[in-house]
């Protein structure tokens, strides 16, 4: 039988299962990124507090996110944690659980660089002219430090989304499973499918990865001046 | 926790670790020539090689590890090119970690300032003197702390390796909770073992960090 060679992506419904497998790891990345966001920001803006108790709690926590492959917490949580309380926990749940874990470390410590690195003088001025601490905040350094924010906060997003191919080794069934999936049953009549398609997936994650983050490069050179 | 099947399997995760030191050594070192040799082909923007260079850059950047992996181990076989798991693993290594490293090396490089190659120009110096003596060791100071970020990240990312098979320490690990079901034990040992490798490590990054910046301001 002739080999199928690249038209394994087309036949049949292939290309909608790949499509739709990479959309469940979408959907944990993109998921997993608000979380990080959400619970990231009022974490960074913690870390730069004066009490030395706060800041070394936070930066424990971040240090013991960092220091541990991501893909060791998703071995913790997906055979330590049921093993520990006896409460069977689903891949994709555990998947965003350590996403937004690792995530909201890493958003923290970006937060904190941004909201350090602006002058002091900015929230003396604002102490001075009788602002609340609050108010400062609101209207002073959180402003401001979103400039400083995003194109940090987008690569992340893009680590996100890579990263996110390892939820395939805990058992997740996304575009890797499902391509896995397509090569066994394509094996008989395209014996060069895993070729085609492991490569297909390989071009996807570029053609996603590569706008967003060529955006965040051009956002950086403009907010520069 | 059953202390006597840790130590019992402590000699796995000590061979298991071995592994990873010495895939993750190979890797880094390969990185680095890499990205050395990118970022000078960029620094001196060598004509059509740039071009390469660059494509490479991005490429290695947005596409995960595993996805190179499998293509590299399953994919690349069923066109006629045949590499062992642990030659795949390298090549991945050092196609992922050689973009890190041209980018750690550019932030050095860009640091050295034109008056410096000026000056060491007009007192007659090659370029390529200019490069090795002047340009080079100044860059390198600059880039030291996310070149050891980088080998840092590069240590973390051979934990995906297991999945082409090679025996690392998550390999051992999910071997051990599949035969034993002593998952507590084999994760503990896991987390262990990593920390050994990483902790020294991060804490002498660190060191080396406060220490540059002494030598950049003189206090």
């Amino acid at each position: 039988m002739q080999d199928l060679g690249i038209r394994v992506l087309i036949e049949g419904n292939n290309l909608y299962r790949l499509m739709g497998g990479l959309l469940i790891t979408i959907r944990i990345a993109i998921i997993s990124a608000i979380i990080s966001i959400l619970f990231g920001i009022p974490f960074g803006i913690v870390m730069t507090s004066k009490n030395k108790l706060v800041r070394f709690v936070c930066r424990t926590y971040l240090e013991a996110v960092r220091i541990i492959p991501v893909m060791v917490w998703l071995f913790i949580f997906y055979f330590g944690v049921p093993k520990l309380t006896g409460i069977h926990i689903a891949g994709d749940v555990v998947s965003v659980i350590v996403f937004s874990i690792w995530g909201t470390a890493e958003m923290g410590d970006l937060v904190r660089g941004a909201v350090t690195s602006l002058p002091k003088h900015q929230k003396e001025s604002g102490k001075a002219i009788g602002l609340t601490n609050l108010q400062i905040y609101s209207y002073i350094i959180i402003p401001q430090s979103i400039r400083r924010l995003l194109p940090g906060t987008i690569n992340l997003v893009t680590r996100m989304i890579k990263t996110t191919s390892l939820v395939v080794l805990i058992g997740v069934v996304e575009v890797l499973k499902v391509g896995q999936q397509v090569i066994e049953s394509f094996v008989l009549q395209s014996p060069s499918a895993s070729f085609w398609v492991y490569g297909f997936i390989f071009f996807l994650y570029f053609i996603i990865c590569y706008p967003i983050s060529l955006f965040a490069r051009k956002l950086e050179l403009r907010w520069k001046e | 926790m059953d202390i006597g099947f840790i130590l019992e399997i402590s000699s796995l995760y000590l061979e298991a670790a071995k592994f990873t030191l010495k895939l993750a050594s190979i890797g880094i070192i390969l990185s680095l020539l890499i990205g050395l040799f990118c970022s000078l082909v960029n620094y001196y923007k060598v004509k059509f090689l740039k071009k390469i260079v660059n494509w490479y850059i991005e490429l290695s950047r947005n596409t995960p590890l595993l996805i190179q992996l499998f293509f590299l181990y399953y994919g690349l076989p069923k066109v006629g090119i045949k590499l062992g798991a642990f030659t795949c693993a390298v090549i991945g290594l050092a196609f992922l970690g050689g973009s890190y490293m041209a980018e750690a090396f550019r932030g050095g490089l860009e640091a050295v300032s034109k008056a410096q190659i000026e000056a060491g120009l007009s007192i007659g110096l090659t370029k390529a003197q200019v490069t090795r003596y002047i340009i080079f060791p100044q860059a390198l100071a600059v880039s030291i702390p996310s070149i050891g970020a980088n080998a840092i990240f590069i240590i973390k990312e051979t934990s995906i390796v297991s999945a082409i098979s090679l025996k690392d320490l998550m390999f051992v690990t999910k071997d051990i909770i599949g035969i034993y079901y002593k998952t507590n034990e084999a994760l503990l040992m896991l987390v262990v073992a990593y920390l050994i490798i990483l902790l020294p490590l991060s804490l002498l990054l660190t060191y080396i960090e406060r220490r540059l910046r002494y030598a950049g301001f003189g206090n």
